[in-house]
């Protein structure tokens, strides 16, 4: 599967709660949440943001607390992929268990300006900036998870073992 | 092959005879808890999969903490929501109003999880139950609506960080003040994806209860379990408590392990951890300038009956200083009762620092507590992050009760000592 979009940049170690604050974690439809994405780290993304962007950022995003939420309201937002050379545990997990790409590609995030055209390709596991012609290798998921992301989640992939 | 305690834990859920790290599979769970941010959606997720039961009500456990006594409709409409739920299913453990406490002090505490068992929840701070052995961790609420539906979550097996403790603490030196060393030293990142198992003469120094605030920090450094060894104190703890026979599970010689880090707890002296993140620790008497404008003992890394006995202790017979508001929140209706007959509640109060019923208010910005833009508080929770506690303009540093009793006496970050 092959996304192109435009980059946002981020730096390293953005937390849960700047993706969505707590104060709004009554909510938890997607639409609703997506309104309040990163606001309290850039107060353009909402207003910006089109749909088929991608998040390129520094190390461990997604740190801190386990509210899927916050993969959530990325997605909801939009976003089609989120690039950055690591991620945080908790935060990895949720969002391949709600169909949320997420790329781990060491460097890439020493490349990328805000704005700059990228080609992720998630089957070969690839990220090609458009603006220097850098391409970058991703790491690739085991297959156990890749079942996962091709069922489309992890409800999906559960209620096909359950019927066995 | 030699194992070590998580290899061990998971191998015996996952019906291996061994695994190794790196290993993906399906383990039994033993318990699956939410709160009343994770719940509902959780619910949710456990619909879409059209299973009618949880796969063992005994083994669900609900608590309403975060935004609980609701703060406003929606809150209310949440814990509905679970309450209806625990009651369709018959789950006898949810908890809410009076019983209700803090899920992570609030479990241990009513004997719910205990040695070599594995825990989920729908909460990043679930790696608190390594304190008793427990193989427990954060996860997000589409793997607890499958666990509830299957009894069984899917799990990489962790390479372990061995933490080698040597020695006695300090005066004033707490769990918090270890952990956040610890933090300080490998980084936010230092233990993703690992299990922290410790080791050395120093675990035998620590109390349960800064066990317990050791652990419930693992996910601060990205860790998976924070893994203590049984001992005399857990079992104390645990007897009367924890009803299941359990396996105490310890690492062979032998065991792999990615690194090693070693502590000489006699090293140690208090500290905070300076905005915005965990890992920004510095010794106390390097900030001890800082003025504040709150400050707030409780949370589940450190609202324990110790914690409120350290605090009280500092406040006996002083008053917290003019330009602070502090606020104490026990973290469960236990310790709260314990310490109104300790006549601990009456220190503080005299102190004119104010008193909540259990919950997680201020630590995450949700209710009660909240900062203002430009406004500062010393606080014994554990995350830092910007906003984390109100305004995104607002700072949060984190420290122990002591240096948090001590900092709102005087009006400003202080060591314990000088208000002692």
């Amino acid at each position: 599967m092959k996304l192109v979009g435009r980059a946002w940049k981020y730096g390293p170690n953005v937390d849960t709660d700047v993706i969505i604050p707590a104060r709004y974690l009554t909510e938890f439809r997607p639409a609703e949440l997506a309104k309040h994405c990163m606001e309290d780290l850039d107060t353009s993304f909402t207003r910006e943001v089109r749909v088929g962007d991608l998040i390129v950022a520094g190390r461990s995003f997604g740190i801190g607390s386990s509210r899927e939420h916050a993969p959530v309201a990325i997605k909801a937002s939009g976003i089609a992929a989120v690039i950055a050379p690591s991620f945080a545990r908790i935060f990895h997990r949720n969002a391949i268990n709600v169909g949320l790409p997420v790329v781990e590609c060491e460097g890439i995030d020493e490349d990328v300006e805000k704005g700059d055209e990228l080609e992720v390709d998630l089957s070969e596991g690839t990220v090609l900036n458009r603006r220097t012609g850098k391409l970058f290798r991703a790491s690739r998921y085991p297959d156990f998870m890749l079942g996962i992301i091709n069922a489309g989640g992890l409800v999906n992939y559960t209620r096909k073992r359950l019927r066995g | 092959m030699p194992q070590t305690v998580a290899e061990k834990i998971l191998a015996a859920h996952g019906r291996r005879r061994e695994v190794e790290a790196g290993d993906l599979l399906n383990v039994q769970v033993d318990v699956a808890m939410a709160n009343d941010i994770t719940a509902p959606p959780a619910i949710e997720e456990f619909q879409r999969l059209g299973v009618e039961r949880v796969w063992d009500a005994d083994r669900v456990v609900l608590v309403m903490d975060h935004f609980c006594p609701a703060k406003d409709i929606a809150a209310a409409t949440n814990a509905k929501a679970s309450r209806e739920f625990a009651r369709a299913q018959g789950i006898k453990h949810f908890f809410e109003g009076g019983p209700a406490g803090i899920e992570h002090a609030l479990l241990p505490e009513q004997g719910l999880v205990g040695p070599g068992e594995v825990v989920i929840g729908a909460d990043s701070h679930t790696c608190t139950y390594g304190a008793v052995g427990t193989f427990s961790c954060g996860v997000g609420h589409t793997d607890m609506g499958v666990s509830w539906a299957t009894g069984e979550v899917w799990m990489k097996v962790p390479h372990t960080l061995k933490v080698v403790l040597k020695g006695r603490r300090a005066p004033w030196v707490v769990g918090k003040d270890v952990i956040l060393h610890i933090i300080g030293r490998i980084g936010v990142e230092g233990a993703n994806y690992l299990s922290m198992e410790y080791h050395g003469d120093g675990v035998a120094d620590l109390t349960m209860e800064d066990r317990f605030t050791m652990a419930n920090m693992t996910t601060e450094a990205q860790g998976k379990v924070g893994l203590f060894p049984v001992d005399g104190r857990t079992r104390e703890f645990l007897a009367g408590r924890f009803q299941r026979p359990y396996t105490v599970h310890e690492a062979d010689p032998g065991a792999r392990y990615l690194d090693t880090v070693e502590v000489d707890l006699s090293s140690l002296e208090p500290v905070v951890a300076a905005p915005f993140l965990p890992s920004n620790v510095k010794p106390v008497r390097e900030v001890s300038g800082t003025t504040i404008d709150q400050a707030f003992i409780g949370a589940c890394t450190n609202g324990w009956l110790s914690d409120l006995r350290i605090a009280a202790g500092l406040m006996r017979g002083k008053k917290v200083h003019p330009d602070v508001r502090c606020m104490v929140i026990p973290a469960t209706p236990t310790i709260y009762r314990q310490a109104l007959q300790e006549g601990i509640i009456d220190v503080l109060m005299e102190a004119g620092c104010s008193v909540s019923t259990s919950t997680c208010g201020p630590c995450m910005g949700g209710h009660m507590g909240v900062l203002a833009a430009g406004e500062r508080c010393v606080s014994t929770s554990n995350r830092n992050f910007r906003g984390r506690m109100g305004h995104p303009e607002s700072e949060v540093y984190l420290a122990s009760p002591g240096v948090a009793a001590a900092s709102a006496i005087m009006g400003r970050i202080a060591h314990p000592e000088e208000v002692a």
